[in-house]
């Protein structure tokens, strides 16, 4: 059921757009209101989520070692993996967002003949997760061009190298052929994984769907379909300045495009796509492993009930006693 | 209910089944042996919890308390106010599932419910429906779950079938740690009078006598001079350790099951020799004597409540710092949370060992020591006088219990104690050890007999991980440093693997420790010949 819903939603999600456009003639509402509400729905959705977050405090300081701890001198620390620093939790916070550490740890685990149990390295998930997270990095930043006059030069050396085999006409860009197949292999996991499936909800295949929908638009609107780049530069620098105008002689497609790249900006901050700004709060990863050399403060650590010594040596005064073991009171 | 043999047990179905996972619908009756008993009326009355009373799981009415729906929201509501770590595991969790086939339970039983994610799910779809507008609008096709009876009692017997061991948390992107969202549910569940009996039991006693047990002050000093007894018997040495002593530089805390039953024993008697072998000052608390806390098991307030008996003993005894025994559990709030809880203990003084006078900065404000950075610093400095070939007999592979190396990184120093007294040390496959290690299947206050299928489902991967290296170095002992692997592991090596026993750090050490004015040693701690030498094999 949530791969049917998730299929139906993106085709309305394209239809809309398409024959607002090209049957309504509502051109200015795709292109100048649905851009701005999306833009401020991810603005203001993602600041109030991580206020949200940041307002509940962190009581514990629980994070999960995966290395040796800093005990003895003699003894080496996994400065990264464990780390007892601010320097090694910047490490280690930076290899997990930029390098997906964790992931990278990925085993399967088989249960074989006689019920052995055997761990294979597994790492696709990793290195699909990682060519469609940094071809999508590269793609948002090429797409600046549309929205700064001059281009800046680090655009260009960016499009150069994505273009760096100088095949077709236009150049074919690396990152698009990536994200496409990265986005595949996530979809397709979902889909003939068992398992996969069964975990997976509408909120796991529309995100992949309407990520698809964004790649293979803007891969039309590039290769395939005749697109104005100078009119949609205008639009884009019309939005930016806030003097919106919607150019003549732009596709319904393009509208498409546009709308997906909309409904993925509102949707973020409201969805598990958040991720992107909550991996960089998750306590298990972001403090060092220092408890017993400093001292974690709980904001709200109220005081309990406890037994106390006295009430125990009372409770058991005679045996105490008895046994010959020293008492406060005799 | 019908004993399963190995073979029967490894007959696993990894195919989830047809119905959708949002049926929380669970066959108690059908399902006995992978759960565990609820919680004796009396032991939550003594702690002051609520809604004690007589009832099973197998029950159609749990007898909730009438307002049931709202204790559960409101506390959660609180809990997502007080803990950053749960507002942000119900919201960030992608379901890529990496953590899928990392949870022991899940491998040795195929349950779908028992991969972290769902495990997760199970709390996150109520957190959807309750507080998100997403699933107040959408429901179900949003992956919202109205709260239903169903439903808390499909949490009780998955929240109580999860260890805490963190290995998925190892393996998650974000670090999402499904011990972190198991020990809220269980807060949750406890807010309605959902605990177990082999959590409570322990809790009450511990609050009431000191320690889990419930083994009352004279009894606590018997046991252990009982074990002075066995020690002077295997080695001519007579130890005297003292209790409850003003003054003693040192308080040693440890876990209770380590004074009273096999095969902690062994561990104990290891701990006095080598306090005699070295000359320590130290004492024994029969009040602070427990240093393990099922209120990890229960909830952060229980924690609290066990956990305040050590530093206020410290305090009272006026010693310097703390060493701790082998435990697991016991150190995951040593380590993470005794500090925070009731700390800093300034009357305290940083821990330096009176021996090689090394200063443990690493513990500088808790003054807390782990045995194994004692022994190991102590043995770095040549101080303890070894005779390893006393472990000959011995082919020995090592445990990481689940906290000491994913709630703290204690992986080398057990190894350098390890490798010290015995000749014959190999390690298990490594995605098996160190913070990839497998849980015993008895963490968590799951370690009952009325549970022992899943028990025996959940230290599956453990127990094969010892079985190769059985069959590939011929390792006949499971050494390890916590009491309820203890335990647990010894019932799990009789089932998958017979041929191994299950051993302290501590012992093997003490094994191979030449005391002066010893008598020759035939045997082990546990009276059993030593290799290449005469022994009766009968002392103990």
């Amino acid at each position: 059921m949530a791969l049917v819903v998730s299929v139906v939603v993106i085709g309305l999600l394209v239809a809309i757009p398409w024959l607002g456009v090209s049957a309504l003639g509502l051109a200015s509402f795709f292109g100048i209101v649905v851009p701005y509400a999306a833009a401020a729905l991810l603005v203001v959705g993602l600041v109030l989520k991580v206020l949200r977050w940041a307002r509940s405090p962190v009581p514990f300081r629980v994070p999960t070692t995966c290395g040796q701890q800093r005990s003895l001198p003699w003894i080496k620390p996994a400065r990264l993996d464990n780390p007892s620093t601010a320097w090694g939790v910047v490490g280690r916070m930076a290899l997990e967002v930029v390098a997906f550490r964790s992931l990278f740890r990925n085993t399967r685990a088989q249960l074989k003949e006689g019920g052995k149990t055997v761990y294979g390295p597994d790492k696709w998930l990793w290195a699909a997760a990682l060519a469609f997270h940094f071809s999508f990095l590269a793609i948002f930043v090429r797409h600046y061009r549309f929205f700064v006059e001059p281009v800046p030069a680090v655009v260009g050396w960016l499009q150069s190298l994505d273009g760096f085999f100088q095949v077709g006409v236009p150049v074919v860009y690396l990152t698009d052929l990536v994200i496409l197949a990265g986005l595949v292999f996530l979809f397709g996991r979902r889909l003939v994984d068992p398992r996969l499936r069964y975990i997976s909800l509408a909120a796991d295949y529309l995100p992949l769907l309407v990520l698809g929908g964004v790649a293979v638009s803007g891969v039309l609107l590039r290769y395939f379909v005749k697109t104005d780049t100078v009119a949609v530069k205008d639009l884009a620098m019309s939005l930016v300045t806030f003097h919106p105008t919607v150019p003549d002689g732009l596709s319904p497609l393009f509208f498409v495009h546009v709308f997906l790249v909309s409904v993925l900006f509102a949707y973020l901050p409201f969805s598990k796509l958040s991720h992107l700004a909550g991996v960089f709060l998750s306590p298990m990863r972001n403090l060092a492993n220092n408890n017993r050399m400093r001292h974690h403060r709980n904001p709200w650590n109220a005081p309990v009930n406890v037994h106390t010594y006295e009430e125990w040596e009372e409770e058991f005064h005679d045996k105490i006693k008895a046994a010959g073991l020293p008492l406060e009171r005799e | 209910m019908e004993k399963k043999t190995p073979e029967q047990l490894v007959q696993i179905d990894y195919r989830p089944p047809k119905t959708d996972w949002m049926d929380p619908t669970i066959d108690f009756e059908a399902r006995r042996g992978t759960w565990s008993y609820p919680a004796a009326p009396k032991n939550l009355i003594y702690m002051g919890f609520p809604n004690p009373r007589e009832w099973s799981p197998t029950d159609e009415d749990w007898k909730l308390p009438p307002n049931w729906e709202e204790i559960i929201r409101e506390g959660f509501r609180e809990r997502l106010a007080k803990y950053r770590s749960l507002q942000l595991f119900m919201d960030i969790c992608v379901r890529c599932g990496a953590c899928a086939d990392k949870c022991h339970f899940f491998i040795g039983s195929g349950d779908p419910k028992n991969m972290p994610v769902l495990r997760a799910e199970l709390l996150r779809s109520i957190y959807r429906n309750d507080f998100t507008a997403v699933g107040k609008l959408l429901g179900k096709v949003a992956g919202a779950r109205k709260l239903t009876p169903e439903v808390l009692k499909e949490w009780y017997y998955y929240f109580y079938q999860c260890t805490e061991c963190r290995r998925c948390s190892v393996f998650c992107p974000y670090g999402i740690d499904t011990a972190e969202v198991t020990m809220l549910a269980r807060e949750l569940l406890n807010l309605v009078g959902l605990n177990i009996n082999w959590v409570m039991e322990p809790v009450a006693n511990c609050h009431r006598t000191g320690n889990h047990l419930g083994i009352q002050p004279h009894t606590f000093k018997d046991n252990i001079e009982f074990l002075c007894d066995e020690l002077e018997e295997v080695t001519g040495v007579r130890v005297h350790p003292s209790f409850n002593r003003k003054g003693a530089e040192v308080l040693f805390v440890m876990p209770s099951a380590d004074y009273f039953a096999d095969p902690g024993i062994y561990t104990f008697m290891g701990y006095l020799l080598l306090f005699e072998h070295i000359g320590l000052d130290y004492t024994l608390s029969a009040y602070a004597s427990e240093a393990g806390n099922f209120g990890l098991f229960t909830s952060h307030e229980t924690i609290k409540r066990l956990n305040y008996k050590i530093y206020a003993e410290a305090k009272r005894l006026g010693v310097k710092w703390l060493l701790g025994g082998e435990c697991g559990h016991m150190w995951r709030v040593l380590h993470q949370y005794m500090n925070t809880m009731h700390g800093p203990p300034d009357f305290l003084e940083v821990p330096v060992s009176p021996v090689t006078g090394t200063r443990f900065d690493h513990a500088a404000s808790a003054k807390i020591v782990h045995i194994c950075e004692f022994t190991a610093d102590l043995l770095r400095h040549g101080k303890l006088k070894l005779d390893p070939s006393r472990n000959d007999h011995v082919r020995v592979t090592f445990h990481d219990s689940c906290n000491p190396s994913r709630a703290m990184g204690l992986l080398e120093e057990p190894r350098i104690c390890l490798k010290a007294a015995c000749n014959n040390f190999f390690e298990m496959p490594e995605n098996t050890i160190r913070e990839q290690t497998f849980c015993c299947g008895g963490g968590a206050g799951l370690g009952n007999d009325e549970n022992m299928e899943m028990r025996l489902r959940g230290g599956l991967p453990r127990a094969n991980a010892v079985k190769f290296v059985r069959e590939k170095h011929g390792v006949n002992t499971l050494a390890c440093i916590c009491a309820i692997d203890r335990a647990v592991l010894t019932t799990l090596m009789e089932f998958w693997v017979p041929e191994v026993t299950v051993a302290g750090v501590h012992e093997l050490v003490a094994n191979a420790l030449v005391m002066p004015g010893e008598k020759e040693r035939t045997t082990d701690l546990r009276g059993r010949p030593l290799a290449g030498r005469e022994g009766t094999g009968d002392a103990v």
